[in-house]
């Protein structure tokens, strides 16, 4: 694929439930190859919304979707596009449905058609790829939340999409799993979108950030300067600091 | 607290059988069971059963304890059944009469109820439910019939964690179940919301596995192969219920 192709491109999309206030309000975005995107905003500002629209999960009330130059209207056009961009859900127990890992991270690729073996052999090495060694035979839903998100992570990667979109994916880890994430996705040759409220873990991974507000987006790569709180010994003396 | 599978994990040769195998075996069996009304045959199908437990190797104290929960059930019909069965007195207490075709009709129910229950635990709770799953759709069991059953087991415990969180949710607040409005209109929004969430996380979960490629059609990882132990136990077992149905029905001589 040439690079700078432009994979997912929304034109005036709005979207609302029944009639209330608009979540996406009459919003153009794209995505090239290659570029990564961290995604920021306020609860409720329409980024999980967005993520739905491009997946086609939910439908816009007006506006287009195109996917891979194609322009994406019912079911079977999703269908196929889902197979090239792959989405994490916030909540790892809505991904992992399976009984064992194996099976939950060989679903994707049994549904793109590979053999069982073929399958199995997928889930052995993204797992391998994760660090997730002895995992295959794991019951889902007794693992850990971290475990729960590096294996939800590696049921995306097994699918071999091009691009990925994160939701949220640093939300209640721990530092030391959070920074196994930061490395992985560091380390990914993807077209990538990140959901996040972590701006240092945007700032590792993505290349631009965009704040969204009012189901519109804005380009935030302006610097604003701003003073930070900050604790230190004695700070309730009187004290000045040099710029 | 996290649903067990007791049983599913060991050595014995039931654990090792074709699940495919087990659940042949135990559907026969359970009907042929279920329909006879003859005491000659239901007792050996009560001593098929326990020799299958004793020689699975199971914790007979954990199969006893599964055995107590049904059985106190079955109480009630030895309370209720003899008094209420027309037909010869067998025994009285004060105003109630007890009769024999009463309690032979309790007795009966008692016997089925613990054969069927023992070759269950014998033969499926020894099989991982995931693997059941598979057993079925190798079985051609309705696609939609496996999906159920797999989900069910998944998340029933996500169900349950989700209930924990809002009983604990109740609980910090003060809340003391009482017999008054207040507890009833309570446990109903419990209850209510449980559902409203279950249907929202199904609907979570299925968008999931939209985006995962899925369309309607559940492919498994898994093969079985049977082998030469299988076939005896197949064989074995298939005269077994052959014979209960001679001794129930006595048409083939």
């Amino acid at each position: 694929m040439e690079s700078n192709s432009l994979i997912i491109n929304l034109k005036d999309t709005t979207f609302s439930y029944s009639g209330d206030k608009l979540i996406l309000n009459h919003l153009s975005f794209q995505l090239h190859s290659g570029e990564r995107i961290g995604m920021v905003g306020p609860n409720g500002s329409g980024k999980t919304t967005l993520f739905h629209i491009i997946m086609g999960l939910l439908k816009p009330s007006s506006g287009r979707v195109e996917l891979f130059g194609k322009p994406a209207h019912d079911e079977k056009d999703f269908r196929e596009a889902r197979k090239k961009i792959g989405l994490l859900f916030q909540d790892a127990d809505d991904q992992l449905f399976s009984p064992t890992v194996l099976e939950d991270v060989a679903f994707g690729p049994l549904n793109l058609g590979k053999s069982p073996d073929e399958a199995r052999d997928i889930a052995f090495k993204t797992l391998a790829r994760l660090d997730l060694f002895d995992f295959e035979n794991r019951i889902t839903y007794k693992l850990s939340g971290g475990e729960k998100r590096l294996v939800s992570l590696a049921t995306v990667l097994a699918m071999d999409p091009e691009v990925l979109l994160l939701d949220e994916p640093t939300n209640g880890l721990d530092d030391e799993t959070e920074e196994k994430i930061t490395d992985i996705l560091k380390g990914l040759n993807l077209s990538c979108i990140f959901i996040s409220h972590n701006l240092d873990f945007l700032f590792k991974t993505t290349d631009k950030i965009y704040a969204m507000a009012n189901g519109k987006i804005f380009l935030d790569e302006a610097l604003v300067p701003h003073s930070h709180v900050h604790t230190h010994k004695f700070g309730r003396l009187p004290h000045e600091h040099k710029q | 607290m996290r649903i067990e599978e007791q049983f599913s994990t060991g050595e014995s040769f039931v654990h090792k059988l074709d699940p495919r195998v087990k659940i042949i075996v135990a559907i026969l069996y359970s009907i042929v069971v279920a329909v006879s009304t003859n005491f000659s045959a239901l007792l050996p199908a009560l001593g098929i059963s326990v020799s299958l437990i004793v020689l699975s190797t199971l914790s007979i104290r954990k199969v006893l304890y599964r055995l107590l929960l049904v059985n106190g059930l079955i109480i009630f019909l030895w309370v209720f059944l003899p008094f209420t069965y027309k037909g010869e007195s067998l025994f009285t207490i004060g105003p109630l009469v007890g009769t024999k075709e009463g309690v032979l009709y309790a007795s009966q129910i008692t016997v089925k109820c613990n054969a069927i229950l023992l070759v269950m635990i014998v033969l499926l709770s020894t099989t991982p439910i995931s693997t059941l799953g598979h057993a079925m759709s190798q079985l051609y069991f309705p696609d939609k019939i496996i999906h159920l059953f797999l989900f069910t087991y998944r998340y029933i415990h996500v169900i349950f964690q989700e209930y924990n969180r809002l009983i604990n949710a109740m609980r910090i607040r003060g809340f003391k179940p009482q017999t008054n409005l207040h507890t009833y209109r309570s446990y109903a929004y419990l209850v209510g919301m449980l559902l409203v969430r279950s249907y929202d996380r199904a609907e979570r979960i299925h968008n999931a596995m939209l985006c995962r490629g899925f369309h309607g059609k559940y492919y498994t990882l898994s093969r079985f192969s049977i082998k030469i132990g299988d076939i005896l136990y197949l064989s074995l077992m298939l005269s077994a219920i052959l014979g209960l149905m001679v001794l129930q029905w006595r048409v083939i001589v």
